[in-house]
């Protein structure tokens, strides 16, 4: 019941590996969310988990827990493990990205999809969809938000710097636009997936 | 009778309050607790401050030391908070490594003073290149009933309103730094960031300023960080269950409020310190 998925979007790639149900004795934990710092995509390794990865971890697990319907598998540990192959920016909605597509492989039934999208606000109020590294280094602001394919409505947000009120209500509608675009690679990718076996 | 269907069912229980839109305590769905702030009581830290939000209570204490500016920044200082949440504030924490809840806190309100850039890192320098000061901001929580967000960043604001720093000079031919202890300087707090959370109830309704077992109960939570002009510094959804634009936008309306009420509480207490 392992599955695997290659999401490669643009320069950017991750694997996502989930496994099913375990058996019985197994923690009472029902998700569990690990970025994993073993190796880093330019070769170096770490043990240490920062503060940082911790708060990421805890962002992807809620956005997964709120759209998986725990209450089919009890006594079930679902561990989705993200793997950083190159990181060229908007790392966050990309790991949002393998994460959904990943629990998809692994026919973990799930109430709706989510999708993750990047919104940069530079020094004079342009929005940038999906960043690059160094366009998010230039940015006053970089929004990240995850938003479901039934209604768009906003599960996770996480910001960095300063932006108003309207600037903040402007990239979640561009985000909104933007994810439908994402949802239809999705139905691509598991179209061409399906239709070769 | 009411305190055994509590216990069967909280979630029912909360949903008949909700109903008549009040909750449990008394108060309304916008309805904050009780704020009680108290500044400058730890006199052996250099700044501190004491907020209780309810009964969620939270000590900051800033202690400032020196330190070697970093390579790549060489005119700026520190600032590095910390979030403990100890095994007395609740039963659900145990003693050890800080868990999960207390590092992503960390994480938030290391944000929080990056994004709304409250002290200039610039102002913390003394000797470009050489020596600057470090703020250590330690938020320990001594009673954990919800909404900890809220109450680690007044505490944190608090204390820096408070902190008071030495005079540092560089003598020019020991090239040691001399401490003149009988002038010191408040810090220039520029931005003053407030904290309102949020938690959705039934993907519907939305209260703010959650307790501990409201936060069990709910769906998902939801804090929005605000300074005074109306600019956000940080809009923090981890998960949960999904919300529209619109009610984004009546969160926001509540953040503005509560931005006032705390800023009165806080120069009212200022002001009360002021003669010394």
């Amino acid at each position: 019941m392992d599955g695997a998925m290659h999401t490669d979007a643009k320069s950017r790639a991750e694997t996502g590996t989930e496994s099913g149900p375990r058996g019985p004795g197994c923690s009472l934990r029902h998700f569990a969310c690990e970025q994993n710092l073993l190796s880093r995509p330019d070769g170096s390794a770490s043990f240490i988990q920062g503060v940082a990865e911790k708060s990421r971890e805890q962002l992807i697990r809620n956005t997964c827990e709120a759209v998986v319907l725990g209450a089919l598998h009890p006594r079930t540990s679902i561990t989705v493990v993200l793997q950083v192959i190159s990181d060229a920016g908007s790392l966050l909605a990309c790991c949002l990205n393998a994460a959904c597509m990943a629990l998809v492989d692994a026919g973990v039934p799930m109430r709706a999809l989510f999708c993750g999208v990047t919104c940069a606000l530079d020094s004079d109020g342009t929005l940038v969809l999906d960043p690059t590294a160094k366009q998010e280094k230039e940015a006053r602001a970089v929004l990240t938000f995850a938003l479901d394919s039934v209604e768009r409505k906003l599960l996770m947000s996480t910001t960095k710097g300063l932006y108003s009120d309207a600037e903040l209500q402007q990239c979640l509608a561009a985000a909104q636009a933007a994810s439908q675009h994402v949802f239809r690679f999705y139905r691509e990718s598991l179209q061409r997936r399906y239709s070769k076996s | 009778m009411a305190a055994g269907f509590k216990t069967v069912e909280p979630l029912d229980y909360y949903r008949r309050f909700l109903k008549e839109n009040c909750r449990p305590d008394g108060r309304e769905l916008g309805e904050f607790r009780t704020t009680t702030v108290n500044i400058g009581s730890i006199s052996t830290a250099d700044g501190s401050a004491l907020v209780k939000l309810g009964n969620t209570t939270v000590i900051c204490g800033v202690k400032a030391e020196f330190a070697a500016p970093p390579a790549d920044a060489p005119d700026k200082g520190y600032v590095v908070p910390n979030v403990d949440l100890p095994p007395l504030c609740s039963s659900r924490f145990r003693s050890g490594p800080p868990g999960e809840e207390a590092q992503v806190a960390s994480q938030f309100i290391a944000d929080v003073i990056e994004n709304s850039q409250i002290i200039q890192k610039e102002d913390l320098c003394i000797s470009p290149g050489k020596l600057a000061w470090v703020l250590y901001c330690d938020l320990i929580c001594l009673d954990y009933d919800g909404n900890i967000l809220d109450a680690c960043t007044f505490a944190l604001l608090a204390a820096l309103k408070n902190v008071q720093l030495p005079e540092v000079t560089i003598n020019e031919e020991t090239a040691l730094a001399e401490v003149n202890l009988k002038k010191k300087n408040y810090l220039n707090i520029r931005t003053h960031p407030v904290a309102t959370s949020f938690a959705v109830f039934d993907d519907t309704l939305l209260i703010v300023d959650p307790t501990g077992e409201e936060e069990h109960l709910a769906t998902g939570t939801l804090t929005i960080v605000m300074d005074e002009e109306g600019k956000l510094c940080c809009l923090h959804k981890p998960g949960g269950s999904g919300l529209t634009g619109a009610k984004l936008q009546d969160c926001m309306s509540r953040a503005v409020t509560r931005h006032k009420e705390v800023k009165k509480l806080m120069d009212e207490v200022i002001k009360s310190m002021k003669p010394k």
